[in-house]
């Protein structure tokens, strides 16, 4: 197996198995940053992985108030489905309840894309006839009459093919430089438009695999990288000097931008100290997408 | 592809009704063609030729030079391109428009933009009455598009418009927004009497005053922020002058009616705080 160096940091001749996905990028408003955070936070709550959540989403970044449509300060975020029949149910309810909920809010489509979704045009009921539509430059939006004055949302909002599921695995020689070293790849690969790192600040303890010994599990621990397993399992994965590791999944609204990130995880990395990074796959044989970590980095 | 250039060297004695001046018409036609298009001066049949000098073939940029108040109808059944007047126009300017977008560098008479369902025009002057309204005996006037008119217009703005954008830049005569189906109004200055009267559902958006009439009712005060939009869009559109911040995060009293017809219409007079 051929092994690739950065400073200290060994990256293994392997690739990253992620797959084809829906996206949608919601830009959220309100007067003040503090309250376009409030519903950006509660909208991508509980959205780490699509194998519970049935949804993956995350703040993709802050949008300054001269590039938001009313020129409020703005968070833009992004949500990842399965399908793009999903998509369209979660935008729904989370824009319904998470953002609508929130005091000042206004929701915008920030995707420009063939196909949209209606997502406004079904929020409006909750107006109980009293919404009102407007058409601006060719985009409909919707105003619903509530207790604070009115909520406004865009009718349609844009989705498209993306990936999700691109990852790195990062492996140190003690939980904490191994977790430093997440920590940065994690930072690094969030500034990348078009990604977003689903899990908590982006980095993830219990990375899973897929299936268990147990029927009703769909996903369970990943044994091979678990240190605490390591003369237990019966896998020989994880190299004798590794202590711990984190994973990072990384989604994206296109291959490009996947691996953008992940060049730029692996470098953050590789700067903190003496790892092995690598990634997790199914064999190439379930996800559309590989990742392969020396490309990448070429 | 540069602009094809229609300059007026004969002034009509009555007016001339030009809807041949029009991107659609001219497309494609070398400058004689275009010099042959029919244009009906009075009830007389005449020739584009016999009133202007064409420069260019027809491509879908027009710059015409003159004073064409008296020229009726130019830009009718646009839907694409771009027309320029470097002067006066006279009625029924973008008539049927669907696209494209029209500036007219001096002022305009009555009747701007009827039947029009998309597109834009914008006229830096002045307007006649009638902006963006219903032909007479019409139940329905503009169902889109927009008309940004930078000076004062007549009576009857908007007259049962059912969807678009109209606004003024100065103040608007009586009868703005008669019987309004839907759609927008911006004035930025004042409106006189009988603003909204009969509208059904729609938005009049006004900076000074408009005597409100006794079938609309007082909401509230608040800041309407879909109003944010629209200004925006105004401020990018050569509004920045009259539209300033105090206006775009500014509250509002909202009056709704009318209430001899459904009711669900809206006037928004800016309260200066």
């Amino acid at each position: 197996m051929k092994v690739m160096r950065i400073k200290k940091a060994e990256i293994t001749d392997t690739f990253a198995e992620a797959f084809g996905m829906w996206g949608a990028r919601v830009v959220i408003t309100a007067d003040t940053k503090q309250w376009a955070r409030a519903a950006a936070a509660s909208m991508t709550g509980f959205a780490t992985s699509v194998i519970r959540c049935k949804l993956e989403a995350a703040v993709e970044c802050e949008v300054p108030p001269e590039a938001t449509p009313d020129r409020r300060p703005g968070v833009s975020v992004l949500l990842f489905t399965m399908s793009s029949k999903a998509i369209a149910g979660q935008l729904i309810d989370r824009i319904g309840q998470c953002v609508m909920t929130c005091p000042t809010t206004a929701a915008y489509n920030g995707l420009e894309s063939e196909k949209t979704v209606s997502v406004g045009g079904k929020l409006r009921f909750f107006g109980d006839g009293y919404q009102i539509s407007k058409l601006i430059d060719g985009r409909r939006l919707w105003r619903i009459p509530v207790m604070e004055g009115e909520f406004i949302v865009e009718e349609s909002f844009g989705i498209q093919p993306a990936v999700g599921g691109g990852n790195l695995i990062i492996l140190g020689t003690s939980q904490r430089i191994a977790l430093r070293a997440a920590t940065a790849a994690s930072n690094a690969m969030r500034e990348v438009a078009g990604v977003f790192l689903p899990f908590p600040q982006g980095v993830v303890g219990s990375g899973s695999k897929i299936g268990s010994r147990y029927k009703s599990m769909i996903a369970s621990t990943n044994d091979r990288y678990c240190p605490t397993l390591r003369s237990i399992s019966g896998q020989e994965t994880l190299p004798e000097n590794v202590a711990a590791g984190y994973e990072i999944v990384v989604d994206g609204l296109n291959e490009d931008v996947v691996k953008q990130a992940m060049r730029r995880g692996i470098h953050a990395a590789a700067t903190r100290g003496s790892l092995t990074i690598t990634a997790g796959n199914y064999g190439g044989e379930l996800g559309k997408y590989k990742f392969h970590l020396h490309d990448i980095l070429k | 592809m540069s602009a094809t250039l229609i300059h007026m060297h004969t002034q009509p004695q009555v007016p001339l009704e030009a809807e041949t001046l029009s991107p659609a018409s001219i497309a494609g036609l070398s400058e004689l063609g275009i010099e042959h298009l029919q244009v009906m001066h009075g009830n007389v049949k005449a020739k584009v030729g016999d009133f202007f000098k064409v420069t260019g073939k027809g491509t879908p940029d027009i710059h015409i030079e003159g004073d064409l108040s008296r020229v009726k109808m130019i830009g009718a059944g646009m839907s694409e391109g771009r027309m320029v007047v470097e002067g006066n126009v006279g009625m029924h300017i973008g008539i049927g428009m669907s696209g494209g977008e029209i500036l007219v560098k001096g002022d305009a008479t009555d009747w701007v933009g009827p039947e029009m369902s998309g597109g834009r025009i914008t006229v830096l002057g002045d307007a006649g009455h009638m902006v963006g309204s219903a032909f007479r005996g019409q139940s329905t006037g503009i169902t889109g598009g927009e008309i940004f008119i930078h000076g004062n217009v007549k009576n009857e703005v908007g007259n049962s418009m059912r969807r678009g954008f109209i606004a003024i830049g100065g103040d608007a005569g009586d009868f703005t927004a008669v019987s309004m189906r839907a759609g927008t109004i911006v004035v930025m200055g004042s409106t006189g009497v009988r603003t909204g009267a009969g509208m059904v559902r729609g938005t009049v958006a006004c900076f000074g005053e408009s005597p409100i009439l006794p079938s609309f009712e007082y909401s509230c005060r608040y800041q309407p922020l879909f109003l944010r939009l629209y200004l925006i869009r105004l401020q990018e559109h050569g509004f920045e002058e009259k539209i300033t911040d105090r206006h775009i995060n500014g509250k509002y009293d909202r009056y709704s009616g009318d209430a001899v017809e459904l009711n669900r219409g809206e006037i928004l007079l800016f309260s200066g705080q």
